[in-house]
């Protein structure tokens, strides 16, 4: 019997076509810009200057503090500028410009295809190596990995959940990992396991993907400490408080932070990567991203240097025209899945380290009708997963009403778009909650 | 039966007495002792209660007012100078005058001249799109045109102008409150004096970018070269972060700066024509 999350959600359309396409090396560009901003908390302080000789998986950058995480480099070649670059987003982003040469990678990553099985590291060795690989949550949020590895005072881990129910439509990447790195991903989830003082580890996979359920529980039956459950289909259940209660049944509390359960939720995408920097001591500097729309030729899985153009996806699955914009029928690209994922605005942006994917769509199919009246019908309210009242916070943010935002829990949201998805009228409910979420923020940071 | 409606009548009337005579007791044991000039300053106060000087209301306005008599600082931006010395002589104290302000745009960023790259279909609020994402346009400096200044005018003094697609101040309803600025979540509207015959000269642009990246996205922005700091006479040209500044305060209107920018983004306002100028010199 599978099991699933108990408030909320949706359930979409998986449209995974490129749940069958192996992943393929993409060529390394000719100039990647690496941003000094690829995971949440303080940006990383550069420690190269224009002019510098780097090599592959060289570190660049350096923490700012703890919750803050180093940056590689992900090709070879010179610095061609340390300076605010522009990000997909269309924001100033203080990124290393390193124009490639060759391809040289450090003489301490092990490239090798054979798979490391003997863990050596001891626990404490392998946090430290964690965290100066630049590891960081591949799930989406980029939350620096040993930050959530590191004990907090009375919270004692007992779950370890690897999270691949990768529930947005379209991504396929944590699919592909699955099927082709099932084993790696099993050594670096059970490495992150010691590392939280041997709990007991769980792999949630969704139903769609009976592949990846068969193969990992083939593989987890050599580790007593694993076990493998799968999940009914249903957004969003790869949102961490949503599965830590689909998994283990037990909610997060408002304000207080999922290990509070005793689960610490990380990606698949991150258990490998944790696997590469401690087996084969590779920093994080490549990550797999699916390429994906309803247009059949435009469907693929991409092992990706972090700091190409996302141009250069585009161009190589053919949706660029010789202009250099998007081929006419395509309106929009999105970084990430649909639900969550953010409009791609400026297109010579950079891929970060957690990009998941890049999905393409016809302005037919993203087109935002015109709103209408809210006739508290109370679907949003049933349809979200924080049992929040989104009409409510969608009028009390028009308003400005900070007080009764908080008061009505605005900060549980994690923006996930039910309530959007499934308004009848069409209202930008989602748009204005986030901007009220975020205003707040800032008020209390400067408080 | 007329006794029954009598009764009724009587007790009721008798009952209604009784609680005036409570209420009213109340009423005089809790009264609360207001100061009257309070409300003779709110009798002059314009009653806009838009909040332009930083008091929410009016009211709140002239009750500070009233309990503040050693701070000079108050001044209602919507009444003016002739309003506040009507207000000071209310209370028979002496106000500063302060400079006439008006509301002005930093980008000048229109349709024309600044190519569009993506469309937002969101929630159509400045704020919001800000959150999200760089705009619409390559510049992530400049005006989004969704708006949120004209919002929140109570004075209707800003409309977006469909042919530049940029806000417009009407300078005659403007009354500097700052609620536009405020609004502005790219913080382009500012508050700058109306210069003597609503003359002023101020740099359109906000953008801080590099003059090569600036002149990409659009084609009047200040790129930077700093001709205008070396024109002008006074020092009153700042420079920093790629932008040229005017000090409205050192600025005497010369107009040098405005002759030499390459791309035309120092704008003279109510100037009468060039060639009147040079005659006059």
């Amino acid at each position: 019997m599978s099991k699933t999350f108990s408030i909320g959600g949706i359930h979409l359309k998986d449209s995974k076509f490129s749940r069958d396409k192996s992943i393929e090396e993409f060529p390394i560009p000719k100039r990647a810009v690496i941003s000094m901003n690829q995971h949440l908390g303080m940006p990383a302080v550069p420690i190269v200057k224009k002019g510098d000789a780097v090599k592959t998986g060289q570190l660049i950058a350096e923490p700012a503090g703890f919750v803050s995480a180093p940056v590689h480099a992900s090709v070879s070649g010179i610095v061609a500028d340390v300076a605010p670059y522009t990000d997909f987003l269309g924001k100033k982003v203080l990124s290393v410009v390193i124009d490639t040469n060759g391809d040289e990678w450090m003489e301490t990553i092990d490239r090798s295809p054979e798979i490391k099985h003997e863990i050596t590291a001891t626990p404490s060795e392998i946090f430290k190596i964690i965290s100066d690989s630049g590891i960081v949550g591949l799930g989406g949020a980029a939350f620096p990995t040993h930050v959530k590895l590191t004990p907090l005072e009375g919270m004692k881990p007992e779950y370890l959940i690897l999270n691949g129910a990768e529930c947005e439509p379209y991504l396929t990447s944590d699919y592909r990992l699955m099927i082709e790195h099932a084993q790696e991903i099993l050594i670096g989830g059970e490495m992150m396991r010691r590392v939280l003082g041997d709990v007991a580890g769980i792999i949630g996979i969704e139903e769609n993907k009976p592949k990846a359920i068969e193969l990992m529980k083939r593989l987890t039956a050599n580790y007593l400490q694993w076990e493998v459950v799968p999940l009914k289909k249903r957004y969003p259940q790869g949102g961490e408080k949503q599965l830590i209660d689909a998994v283990l049944g037990r909610k997060v509390a408002s304000f207080s932070l999922p290990i509070s359960t005793g689960a610490v939720v990380q990606n698949v995408g991150t258990a490998y990567a944790v696997y590469e920097a401690v087996q084969k001591h590779k920093p994080l500097i490549t990550n797999v991203l699916t390429i994906s729309s309803s247009d059949p030729s435009i469907q693929k899985n991409y092992r990706f240097r972090v700091g190409t153009p996302i141009r250069d996806f585009l161009s190589a699955a053919g949706a660029m025209d010789k202009e250099g914009n998007l081929s006419r029928s395509f309106s929009k690209v999105v970084n990430g899945g649909p639900m969550m994922g953010k409009p791609v605005t400026n297109l010579d942006g950079p891929v970060m380290k957690s990009t998941s994917g890049f999905v393409l769509f016809t302005e037919k199919e993203t087109k935002r009708q015109e709103p209408g009246e809210c006739i508290r019908c109370s679907k949003c309210f049933q349809v979200c997963p924080m049992r929040l009242q989104p009409y409510l916070l969608y009028q009390l943010a028009l308003a400005g009403r900070t007080e009764e935002l908080d008061e009505n829990r605005v900060f549980d949201c994690i923006e996930c778009g039910c309530c959007l998805y499934s308004c009848p009228a069409h209202i930008p409910l989602l748009d204005q909650i986030r901007l009220a979420k975020n205003v707040s923020l800032k008020n209390k940071r400067k408080k | 039966m007329t006794s029954t409606l009598l009764y009724t009548i009587l007790s009721l009337s008798l009952l209604g007495g009784l609680l005036a005579v409570v209420l009213y007791l109340i009423a005089q044991k809790f009264k609360v002792q207001e100061d009257p000039r309070i409300d003779q300053v709110l009798e002059v106060l314009p009653g806009a209660n838009c909040g332009g000087c930083g008091y929410a209301g009016c009211r709140a306005f002239a009750e500070s007012f009233v309990k503040n008599p050693d701070n000079p600082d108050f001044f209602c931006p919507v009444g003016g100078n002739d309003i506040m010395k009507k207000v000071a002589a209310v209370l028979g104290r002496e106000v500063k005058d302060q400079i006439p302000k008006l509301a002005v745009l930093r980008c000048n960023g229109s349709c024309e001249v600044r190519p569009v790259l993506n469309t937002y279909d969101g929630s159509p609020s400045c704020a919001v799109a800000a959150d999200l994402y760089g705009g619409e346009t390559g510049c992530s400096y400049g005006c989004l045109g969704w708006g949120d200044c004209v919002d929140a005018c109570t004075f209707d003094a800003i409309y977006i102008n469909p042919q530049t697609c940029l806000p417009e101040v009407v300078e005659d309803k403007c009354t500097s409150c700052g609620a536009c600025v405020k609004a502005c979540p790219r913080n382009i509207l500012e508050l700058r004096p109306k210069g003597p015959k609503s003359r002023r000269i101020y740099v359109v642009c906000a953008n801080n970018d590099k003059g090569a990246v600036t002149r990409k996205v659009c084609s009047v922005g200040c790129i930077g070269c700093q001709l205008c700091v070396k024109a002008c006479p006074f020092e009153a040209i700042t420079f920093a972060d790629n932008l040229a500044y005017i000090d409205p305060a050192k600025c005497r209107l010369c107009r040098k700066c405005v002759a030499v920018c390459p791309t035309g983004c120092i704008l003279e306002i109510n100037f009468p024509p060039k060639k009147q100028v040079t005659k006059n010199e």
